[in-house]
């Protein structure tokens, strides 16, 4: 193990809507009157149009604000919820990220500690080959109707960029400990976890396999538990944390907030994104040790640098908090989430089929929003031609690419269209202008009455456009989300 | 620059199916019902008729590909029948088809008929069809409210125009169409509404309720055109000529520029534009008689105003306001209804609004004819969207 390799940058996403405890308990007195007990507080909902994937997209474009996305080697997804369980889906989030197609990509699954077992994956090659890995993590959490998941869980996304530069964090160890303890399962194909009970899984499993391993790891490291400035435990239910730590000796106040009551347990996001908010605080000098648990667990110790302190003050988890709808709309979660079906009308039967030959052609303009420049003029078009809409002329040797995601917008017209299909009504959609240039017909994303108006500012987000029903294809597209 | 058709070309027939939630007819139906008509209007055989155009925009859930069901359902006599698509635009393409074929000598007589059957759809308003394997990946998956509603708050925003005034002005044009459309025995929505119902109808695609859109009906219409020395020889002594014909699509300006600010439709402006000038038409709010516009949805009747040079740029609103293509004004506009009220079987359309200008200037309109004949009559026949559309301007009038 290299000890310069360490986290270069981190980046978070938490899907705005965040329904109220209260009212899924509340949907389920009648039935499930225990849930009560769990009613506190809120959790992150992904909406229709947001998966995994995009949301990892949001969480690594954070991560790589002001980073230059021509260093990055490599790219790895990790999440238990990935969409498609054979085509990379991390390749798809390259593909919006438009990263060089010679970066590699891996999607980790199969686990709730994958995104830790990615991560000292990553870090161990950034050790090695020093070129900066992006990680990324998400989960858009499945659950049934009145499970006690349904309250504890949340969606959300985080990335951590490694490598071996000038790190804000740097590895001092990995420790890895495999024992096949089944809290839950899902077997393959099926869309829901099978737990069993949590007084068993909080006493075997997060106490006593997570405290052991914790002992382990910190005379594995040589350092003692009071130095640990940080212990960063993904685990949900309350007190556990504590317990853990009290046992392996750390201090009480090392234990970080799990985010339970404002997000829920992000399932493999859920280590990177506790990581993610504990740097944004972090002073330089720190300890923090990051636990992944999930069949086993995985330990990785961290130092902050002085790096930390120079770096530009973000705050992504803080943030993302802070962009919060409160959500009281249980039916419209349960819709989503397929567990309870509408009278949708005819228009949401219209054909999905997405033909594999145009996807690959226009990859690049459908996936990575690339728009081109012409090289004299400087005007801007979107999608590319092979004549300019300005001119006429052939666009060939005078234009280069121009891609467009992370251009602010502005909208010329809009509409809130209660005709057209959508799973969350209106649809709105309309036409925006970007700034340095190109225009867009488009549909938005998070939207509401008081920010979509004529002259008002968007940034493009990915999201799923639609999904084909027939096939189980999801179709992923940019749409613009008002800037708030 | 072409010197143009004008008075190249006579309307020897014309006839209109009854449009509506026709239950009872098929496609084929509704278009024996049209044809019928202008057959007997124009006093000719189908042996006479010598090339054929057929405009349908929804061949899925209608008669299928081809125009082979229009020389099926005519029993046409081995001639070339061929089926045209333009969005909503197609009525004016198939007429444009058989126009042209008679000014370049090609055809004596010749056919256009547009037909659509969209209530065996299953839908309310237009069904959802794909753009194409490319479009459908970046383009919306909006409604046809939903496109057409964008008008409004640009219209508002480019022009200083408040969202009640404007929903005002938009209520007017509704209300005046229903009005039309009540004396029309062939219109699909034939009953009054005043300005409350239309400004607190529930919304479709805002700013735009539901008495903001026009109808969704079945019918056909139908057009048959020879040379004016034909028309004369086969004893019409009152002929109707085209006095104009321009069709203008998007070439994407509209959607990719970023110069086009969503308040109009440009296709629309440079039609007009060209339509006069084949016309010979240099005043055309003093010398045009009567309007029938593509008034799709209100917004787009009050924009369509001033995209013909109508009205000024910015003043559409008001002219609807004093009532200016009201049956009384000074320049009618929908006197048949419109769209909204005789309703809109997308292919049928472009020929129905010719077959109201026919009839107008024949003085053949029965209750709704225009007081002191007008001499000359606009069509305007939109497709597609403002963001990429095709306009069709047609003028007719007598020779």
């Amino acid at each position: 193990m290299a000890a310069e390799a360490g986290i270069l940058a981190f980046g978070a996403y938490v899907p705005q809507r965040r329904l109220q405890r209260a009212a899924i308990s509340a949907a389920h007195a009648w039935f499930a009157p225990g849930l009560k007990g769990l009613a506190h507080g809120e959790r992150a909902v992904a909406d229709w149009d947001e998966d995994s994937i995009t949301m990892a997209v949001e969480a690594a474009r954070d991560c790589l604000t002001g980073i230059d996305r021509s260093t990055i080697a490599s790219l790895s997804l990790a999440s238990t919820t990935l969409p498609f369980a054979d085509r990379q889906n991390s390749g798809i989030v390259k593909e919006a990220l438009n990263l060089s197609d010679t970066v590699g990509v891996l999607d980790v699954t199969g686990s709730q500690r994958a995104a830790t077992s990615a991560l000292i994956q990553a870090l161990n090659a950034a050790a090695a080959a020093g070129r900066p890995q992006l990680c990324l993590a998400a989960d858009r959490r499945n659950s049934r109707a009145a499970s006690e998941a349904e309250l504890m869980q949340g969606d959300a996304a985080a990335a951590v960029l490694v490598g071996s530069g000038d790190p804000v964090a740097r590895l001092l160890g990995t420790h890895s400990v495999t024992v096949d303890f089944v809290d839950h399962f899902r077997a393959a194909g099926e869309p829901l976890d099978y737990a069993w009970e949590s007084r068993w899984i909080r006493d075997e499993g997060h106490i006593a396999l997570v405290g052991k391993a914790l002992s382990e790891g910190l005379q594995r490291f040589g350092v003692s538990p009071g130095e640990i400035h940080h212990l960063v435990i993904p685990l949900p239910n309350r007190g556990v944390a504590e317990a853990i730590a009290r046992a392996a000796g750390c201090r009480p106040e090392a234990v970080v907030d799990n985010l339970a009551g404002t997000v829920g347990d992000s399932g493999v996001a859920h280590p990177l994104l506790m990581l993610a908010n504990v740097l944004e605080s972090a002073r330089p000098r720190e300890k923090l040790l990051l636990v992944g648990f999930g069949q086993g667990c995985d330990l990785l110790l961290f130092e902050t640098s002085a790096a930390i302190g120079r770096m530009p003050r973000r705050a992504p988890v803080a943030q993302s908090l802070a962009r919060r709808q409160p959500d009281e709309n249980y039916l419209r979660f349960l819709f989503h989430r397929g567990l309870l079906e509408l009278e949708r009308g005819m228009r949401a039967e219209a054909e999905q089929k997405q033909p594999g030959t145009t996807l690959y052609r226009h990859r690049r303009a459908v996936l990575g929003l690339i728009g081109s420049r012409d090289t004299q003029t400087g005007a801007v078009q979107y999608p590319p031609a092979e004549l300019s809409v300005h001119t006429g002329e052939p666009t060939a040797g005078r234009h280069e690419d121009y891609p467009l995601a992370d251009r602010l917008g502005r909208i010329v017209s809009y509409t809130a269209d209660r005709l057209a299909y959508s799973p969350s009504p209106p649809l709105y959609h309309g036409v925006i202008d970007f700034e340095g240039g190109g225009r867009l017909v488009t549909e938005f994303a998070d939207p509401d009455s008081e920010s979509i108006a004529v002259g008002r500012t968007v940034r493009m987000v990915f999201r799923i456009k639609g999904i084909d029903e027939l096939r189980h294809f999801t179709r992923y597209y940019w749409k613009a989300a008002p800037v708030r | 620059m072409a010197t143009g058709i004008k008075d190249t070309v006579a309307i020897l027939g014309m006839g209109c199916a009854r449009f509506g939630e026709r239950w009872d007819a098929s496609a084929e139906q509704l278009m024996v019902e049209a044809y019928t008509e202008a057959l007997a209007d124009a006093g000719i055989g189908t042996p006479q008729i010598e090339a054929a155009w057929l405009s349908v925009a929804f061949d899925a859930v209608n008669i299928g590909p081809s125009g082979i069901p229009l020389a099926t359902a005519l029993r046409l006599r081995d001639i070339g029948a061929t089926k045209v698509e333009n969005y909503c635009a197609s009525g004016t393409e198939a007429f444009r088809g058989a126009v042209y074929a008679v000014a370049a000598g090609a055809a004596d007589i010749a056919l256009a008929l547009g037909v659509e059957k969209l209530k065996d759809t299953g839908y309310a308003g237009l069904p959802v069809r794909s753009r194409g394997t490319t479009l459908d990946m970046i383009g919306v998956s909006g409604s046809a409210p939903g496109n057409f509603a964008q008008l409004a708050d640009a219209y508002g925003a480019v022009h200083g125009v408040k969202r009640p005034d404007l929903k005002r002005a938009m209520a007017h044009v509704s209300v005046k169409s229903h009005a039309n459309g009540a004396r029309n025995p062939k219109a699909h929505l034939r009953r009054e509404i005043d300005l409350d119902t239309v400004l607190n109808a529930p919304i479709i695609a805002e700013p735009l309720g539901l008495y903001d859109c026009c109808g969704v009906s079945d019918g056909a219409a139908c057009a048959i055109v020879t040379t004016p020395e034909i028309a004369r020889g086969l004893g019409k002594r009152e002929l109707v000529t085209v006095k104009a014909l321009q069709v203008v699509s998007s070439n994407g300006w509209e959607s990719q520029a970023s110069e086009w600010n969503g308040s109009y439709l440009h296709t629309t402006r440079i039609a007009a534009t060209r339509a006069y000038a084949e016309a010979g038409i240099t005043k055309p709010r003093n010398q045009l008689g009567l309007l029938e516009v593509h008034d799709c949805f209100s917004i787009t009747e009050l924009v369509t105003m001033e995209d013909l040079h109508i009205s000024e740029v910015g003043r559409g609103w008001t002219d609807v306001l004093d009532g200016t293509f009201d049956a009384d004004g000074a320049l009618p506009c929908q006197l048949d209804g419109g769209l909204k009220c005789f309703g809109h079987p997308i292919g049928a359309s472009g020929l129905r609004m010719l077959y109201e200008n026919y009839l107008q200037l024949l003085g053949r309109a029965g209750a709704r004819q225009r007081r002191g004949r007008p001499s000359l009559g606009l069509s305007h026949n939109l497709g597609g969207m403002p963001t990429q559309s095709v306009s069709a301007v047609a003028i007719i009038g007598l020779r």
